[in-house]
């Protein structure tokens, strides 16, 4: 098994990935036009300011778009997980993130399917926001 | 807005053999090529003092085969670090670096060993830098997986079937068949399409193209240069290149495009019309840019060969077969000729505007589209004769 993809924070995406870690779904946002981004930036597309500053999303959204991965590339790191589903999620505070939908059949997902944040501890140092079907309250 | 309507042409085309093993190097694959294009022309090799590519460092620098032709001087020896979107870029730019006196003659080429060397999207990084550390992370890594996620997309806005994706690789197969050059010939029904292997959903086997080692390289020269060479010129009548909004950090990335149910053809299609003063209606052929089936859907639709959303109708009742309302990729395309980053579709457009395209020649053909580009940008050119 080859060792999978891992994220390699930097000064932008850090605050990110330590929330992850945390547990906690965090997203930039302009600290001026209050626009939310995702990925994270040094600068606001929409007002060109440099300030920022980072809210806690509910971590609950809905199915943009997914695919169902049937065939591994590479092979040696993703054999034994197919088919699994990479998805967009567009979350309710307006940005979209590719993620994967977890605990539910592929043949199952629908788009505009509600989903929420689910964080898997992938290694000591880096935690997956993955999404499940959100389950009613 | 490309201002050069008809000052500039293509006066000759050089392939290689597409193959699965080219059994040599990507130097000599463009260095094939390129002189085949020079003769083509009737050129002078002294003459040629541009050359200009794009590729994914799965290629040569420009210089090198500047070098390797012996190019006397080499003024605008330049590449794109770019994917097939710029199939038609590097035609434009050649034509612009002519007309701002850059140089006087310039080849285009793309060359690779895409099977048997450095496959596309192999030198992309797994070690999750920038914008590929949220992507590539949840093993969303391959091209297929990008743009299954914006093929799915257009089935979820417009009901858009798995089968209409098929008719348009069976219709590229068909047309392969009576290509010599193609490396796939062998004719395939729709159910054929719909046993081949799931590789991403909603793409099966049969909606991915090829890889393939070769090169394509064209000769653009000044119109009146062209009119007194070897060949009958294929004259650049308009051109554009572009994208929307949110193009992203990379070729990949389309995390924030507006919706992935359209692709750049939407955003650059009334420059490119605009620029040669015809339409779509006017075109004899259009070879479109084919990595997956889908792109061909959302092109036509973007180009305005169809209505947004009606792409799939539109392939599935037959409008993009031979002797219909417009012939798509009459040399099989990248989905049955051979995967040569789109520079393929430039050299079919240019035999069938000479009227040497064989069996598979569209009688009468004058007017060309060629698009180069699936997802947040790309690149199109009307050509004539």
């Amino acid at each position: 098994m080859g060792a999978k993809p891992m994220p390699v924070p930097d000064a932008d995406s850090r605050r990110f990935w330590e929330g992850c870690r945390e547990h906690r779904l965090q997203i930039e946002r302009c600290a001026d036009c209050k626009t939310a981004r995702f990925p994270p930036a040094a600068l606001c597309p929409h007002c060109r300011s440099s300030r920022s500053e980072w809210v806690a999303a509910s971590g609950r959204g809905t199915v943009f778009s997914w695919i169902v991965v049937r065939h591994p590339v590479p092979k040696d790191m993703y054999a034994g997980e197919v088919p699994y589903v990479v998805a967009l999620v567009e979350l309710e505070e307006g940005v979209r993130m590719p993620t994967n939908i977890v605990g539910c059949a592929p043949d199952a997902i629908r788009a505009g399917m509600p989903v929420e944040v689910v964080f898997d501890d992938v290694s000591a140092d880096i935690t997956l926001p993955r999404f499940r079907p959100q389950v009613p309250s | 807005m490309w201002t050069l309507r008809d000052k500039y042409a293509i006066a000759g085309i050089g392939t290689t053999k597409y193959s699965a093993n080219s059994r040599t190097t990507v130097l000599n694959l463009a260095l094939e090529a390129c002189g085949a294009a020079a003769a083509d022309a009737g050129i002078a090799v002294e003459e040629i003092d541009g050359v200009v590519s794009y590729h994914f460092g799965d290629s040569v620098p420009s210089i090198a085969v500047a070098t390797g032709l012996g190019l006397p001087a080499a003024r605008y020896a330049v590449e794109f670090s770019s994917g097939g979107n710029a199939a038609n870029l590097i035609v434009q730019t050649a034509a612009a670096a002519i007309e701002a006196g850059l140089a006087r003659n310039v080849l285009c080429f793309r060359a690779m060993n895409g099977r048997s060397g450095l496959r596309l999207g192999g030198s992309r990084d797994l070690n999750s830098r920038g914008i590929t550390q949220y992507t590539a992370p949840f093993g969303w890594i391959t091209y297929p997986q990008a743009m299954a996620m914006w093929c799915r997309r257009h089935m979820i806005k417009y009901g858009t079937t798995s089968e209409q994706l098929g008719a348009v690789a069976v219709a590229c197969r068909r047309n392969a068949a009576l290509n010599p050059r193609a490396m796939m010939r062998e004719p395939i029904t729709l159910a054929d399409h719909q046993s081949s292997r799931m590789i991403v959903e909603p793409f099966r086997l049969l909606d991915i193209c090829l890889e393939s080692d070769g090169a394509c390289a064209v000769l653009v020269t000044p119109a009146e240069r062209a009119r007194d060479l070897r060949r009958k010129p294929v004259y650049i009548r308009g051109a554009a290149y572009g994208g929307g909004p949110n193009q992203g950090d990379d070729l990949f990335d389309a995390i924030r495009w507006p919706e992935h149910a359209h692709n750049y053809a939407k955003y650059i299609a009334a420059d490119l019309w605009a620029s040669a003063g015809v339409g779509p209606q006017d075109m004899d052929v259009a070879e479109i840019y084919d990595c997956f089936t889908y792109s061909v859907l959302m092109q036509l639709e973007g180009f305005g060969f169809c209505k947004e959303g009606e792409g799939g109708a539109f392939v599935e009742d037959g409008n993009i077969d031979r002797g219909r309302k417009i012939p798509v990729n009459t040399h099989g395309g990248l989905l049955s000729e051979a995967y040569i980053h789109g520079l393929n579709h430039v050299i079919e457009a240019v035999e069938q505007l000479r009227g040497d395209a064989g069996s598979r020649q569209v009688a009468g053909a004058e007017l060309a589209l060629t698009t180069a580009g699936a997802m947040t940008c790309g690149s199109a050119l009307v050509l004539r004769n």
